[in-house]
């Protein structure tokens, strides 16, 4: 286990945090949308709220995707392949998602089947990928070349794959909820109604976030043996985690909270990624059967990985860049369309 | 049926219908960028509107290839587990790479382009149209950079324990022997494909006697385009073949359909009957080994002896699929003689003098007609060529070229996912064309509305420049994303209104 193969660990993960944070408010915003928008205005706010950056929010995913290619061949090998059915599903999701927003508003006369398709495609990824990580955590049977060997699809539902997919799904519905809040017209019906879904849907975080670490405490998780060395980080992020979405769900009270509101949700779901990794390390795939998938036995060799930070080292700043020019142009709220 | 032969059909299914997207987008998006940077030295309202269709059209369209490829970056994982396994010290990076140095510039200055026209400078817009098409001509650069390598193996070295490739000199296999020939053959072929679309819609507005202003215009532009693309495809695609004959002898022998060694002519057409082991063809003698070497009798080995050499002792002549390859290359080159004949015509009928006195091409039906479907050839030959490219390295995924190093490569039987069974291959299968079959029609419905609306702002349809003035004016009196939303509203109104005229 080398020190670039640890790095590219944490990298993965906040590679990982970084499609949670950003895709997961337009993910959230596409989940909300059928429920909270009455009007086509409202929709038009909606997709006008998300509609410059999602594409860009989403390719963290592909990134993160792709790292985890180059560094840990072997678990994008195993979890790709393993959750096959699942990731085909969220695949479909996520291409008749992309397409729904520009066709939606240039077919007008197929409107309602782009709805449908933005409102499946946001909401079956959104509760796959914790489903998804549920299984990494609790580990799925593997033979010896680290192939899933489980009953596809169904063999992944556990009570507690189950709840991590349902805390995700919350977190997602939570961060979009915060996002449309930050971007609506302030004194619009749709804030309104927004604002008041958002503050119930952090407290049911909270109590699925609770529900979960109990079960990893009461075994329903497997046996996960985390390394002591990270324990202190563990408490840290999840203390942070609580007190990010405290604060969040304090200052969704009010509407003059929109913005840290949606900072504090933000945190809370990077304090989440990173309670993930520091209990997974080393492992990235626990095993259930066989030998579970780890740094060392899934890295890749150490110039490949020198290869990847210099890729990082200088793509990474662009990207940053790339986000700032584009979140800055798009501040502000989106305004009611008088016309409509 | 076997779960390879399914993932092989899968891929190809998927990476084909990728492709119908990605040349279209990566094409038009140099013309549309073009048309952009025009609009914007000439401020004139006419090159301004037709530039603001090709941004609808490509984007539209762009669309559907940044869906698609989704797919494409998680098949290595789903589908091929083993040979993401056997080549992920060296496959991935650039896939990575990908994705930080292309994908996020492409996706967030389409943003930009999408929903920035009133709200950043005309010259940041330029400036993003110019990104967009540069990112996706940089993320061509990094598949094309893993499929080489795919092809012609370099910079690694087989593991001790004979698992997996690994990386020795990134830069060796980053540009391996095919990566730069294949790389300018690939987007030359994108770019002229872009070009005749271009062509073929101005040649249905001649057709339909309507917008023909910005007609010459786009006809000028693709023609241009399309003869300097074609003029350097030629280069592009010579040095590609080159690097066939050099490094891949049993994709060269099926191309030509020869089993035994011989002096190869360069064949026109012909057959191949693969049990009798013999092609018909109608040929000129010697001339594939005059453009491969600059001699007329250099022999090249045929199959028969390609399979006795160590390297390649895992091919099995009689399961080759020799018919396929030789059929699939000889279509792409008769494309392209159809690609350089079009050419021809467009500009000798196309001449600006000629339409003006006589009528030329402006009272040709039947050439316009030609014009119109022209896109089909370019949209074949970078099919086939690709059918070509990859179905010629089996019954190899990772080739063990002739500079390869010793070891590195993988047979494509054994790189697909264990994990994965049939009848989830099946059921996939089976949503994938669904799905893409439901792109289809909505793409063709959006991309065939933007065309007959044309470039609108041009004088004949002044009820909706008014329109789009009453926009641009709300569009000022207020100063906050509002303004976009606001005049496309009005725009949205003014057209759902035309559309229940219509019924």
């Amino acid at each position: 286990m080398s020190l670039l193969s640890v790095l590219w660990f944490f990298l993965v993960f906040v590679l990982i945090a970084g499609y949670f944070i950003l895709d997961g408010f337009d993910l959230g915003a596409g989940i909300l949308y059928p429920f909270i928008a009455r009007s086509d205005s409202d929709k038009m706010i909606i997709r006008r709220a998300i509609g410059p950056v999602w594409d860009g929010n989403e390719v963290w995913l592909l990134t993160a995707g792709g790292a985890l290619f180059a560094a840990f061949p072997d678990a994008y090998a195993t979890t790709f392949s393993g959750f096959y059915l699942a990731i085909m599903l969220v695949l479909f999701a996520l291409i008749v998602r992309a397409v729904s927003f520009e066709f939606w508003a240039a077919d007008s006369k197929w409107r309602k089947v782009w709805d449908v398709c933005f409102f499946l495609g946001s909401l079956l990824p959104a509760l796959l990928f914790g489903v998804a990580v549920g299984n990494i955590i609790e580990g799925i049977p593997m033979d010896a070349a680290g192939n899933y060997i489980g009953v596809p699809l169904f063999g992944l539902i556990t009570s507690f794959t189950l709840m991590t997919g349902l805390l995700g799904l919350a977190m997602f519905i939570a961060a979009g909820a915060c996002w449309i809040a930050l971007k609506a017209p302030i004194d619009s019906e749709l804030h309104a109604r927004v604002a008041s879904i958002r503050m119930p849907m952090q407290i049911v975080v909270f109590a699925l976030f609770a529900i979960t670490t109990l079960m990893v405490f009461l075994g329903f998780a497997g046996v996960t043996e985390s390394v002591e060395e990270l324990a202190a980080a563990r408490w840290l992020f999840a203390v942070l985690f609580v007190a990010a979405l405290v604060v969040a769900i304090v200052f969704s009270r009010k509407s003059s909270g929109d913005l840290v509101s949606f900072i504090s949700q933000s945190v809370a779901a990077f304090c989440l990624v990173g309670l993930l990794a520091t209990t997974m390390f080393p492992s990235l795939v626990n095993a259930s059967v066989g030998n579970p998938i780890t740094i060392a036995s899934a890295g890749s060799s150490e110039l490949s990985l020198f290869c990847m930070t210099v890729i990082l080292c200088i793509g990474l700043p662009l990207v940053l860049v790339y986000h700032f020019i584009i979140y800055r142009t798009f501040r502000g709220r989106v305004e009611v369309p008088q016309a409509a | 049926m076997d779960q390879v032969l399914l993932s092989r059909m899968q891929f190809a299914l998927t990476a084909g219908y990728h492709f119908i997207f990605v040349p279209l987008s990566i094409g038009i998006g140099l013309l549309m960028a073009i048309f952009v940077t025009k609009a914007y030295r000439s401020k004139s309202a006419s090159d301004e509107a037709l530039a603001h269709m090709w941004v609808k059209i490509f984007t539209g369209t762009f669309a559907i290839g940044v869906a698609t490829g989704i797919t494409m970056e998680f098949s290595f994982g789903t589908n091929w587990a083993n040979y993401s396994r056997f080549v992920g010290d060296i496959f991935g990076a650039p896939l990575a790479a990908e994705a930080l140095f292309a994908f996020f510039l492409e996706s967030i200055f389409l943003g930009m382009l999408l929903f920035g026209r009133k709200k950043i400078k005309p010259s940041f817009y330029v400036a993003s149209a110019w990104l967009v098409f540069f990112g996706s001509a940089l993320s061509a650069l990094w598949i094309l950079i893993a499929n080489s390598w795919m092809q012609t193996p370099a910079g690694a070295v087989l593991s001790d324990d004979g698992k997996e490739a690994v990386i020795t000199d990134f830069f060796a296999a980053a540009f391996n022997p095919s990566t730069l020939p294949r790389y300018f053959h690939t987007v030359l072929s994108l770019i002229v494909m872009g070009s005749f679309v271009v062509i073929a819609v101005a040649a249905w507005y001649m057709h339909k006697e309507k917008h023909l202003s910005a007609a010459s215009a786009m006809m000028k532009l693709g023609c241009i385009v399309g003869v300097v693309g074609t003029v350097f495809l030629l280069v592009a695609a010579h040095s590609s073949a080159v690097e066939v004959w050099e490094e891949q002898p049993s994709k060269m022998a099926m191309m030509e359909g020869m089993y035994e060694t011989e002096v190869p002519g360069l064949a026109i057409a012909g057959v191949v009957d693969e049990s009798a082991q013999d092609a018909s063809t109608l040929s000129i003698p010697g001339g594939t080994s005059f453009l491969a070497t600059g001699t007329w009798d250099t022999a090249y080995p045929g199959l028969n002896d390609i399979a006795d050499m160590d390297k390649y002792s895992d091919i099995v002549v009689s399961e080759m699929p020799v018919n396929f390859v030789f059929q699939t290359y000889h279509l792409m080159v008769a494309m392209f003689g159809l690609i350089c004949i079009v050419l021809v015509l467009a500009l000798v009928f196309g001449r600006k003098k000629l339409v003006e006195q006589k009528g030329g091409l402006a009272k040709m039906k039947w050439l316009q007609w030609v014009l119109i479907i022209s896109p089909i050839f370019p949209f074949l030959a970078i099919q086939t060529g690709w059918l070509t490219a990859e179905v010629g390295r089996q019954p190899y995924v990772v080739y063990p070229s002739v500079t390869g190093p010793d070891g590195v490569f993988m047979l494509t039987e054994n790189g697909s996912s264990p994990s994965v069974q049939t009848f989830e291959l099946v059921i996939t299968m089976v949503l994938f064309f669904a799905v893409y079959v439901l792109l289809f029609i909505g793409w063709a419905r959006v991309i065939g509305r933007f065309v007959s609306e044309g470039p609108v702002a041009e004088g004949d349809e002044s009820s909706v420049v008014v329109i789009e003035e009453f926009a641009a004016e709300a569009a000022s009196s207020s100063n906050d994303i509002a303004s976009n939303v606001e005049a496309e509203a009005i725009i949205e109104q003014k057209t759902d209104y035309d559309d229940k005229g219509e019924e």
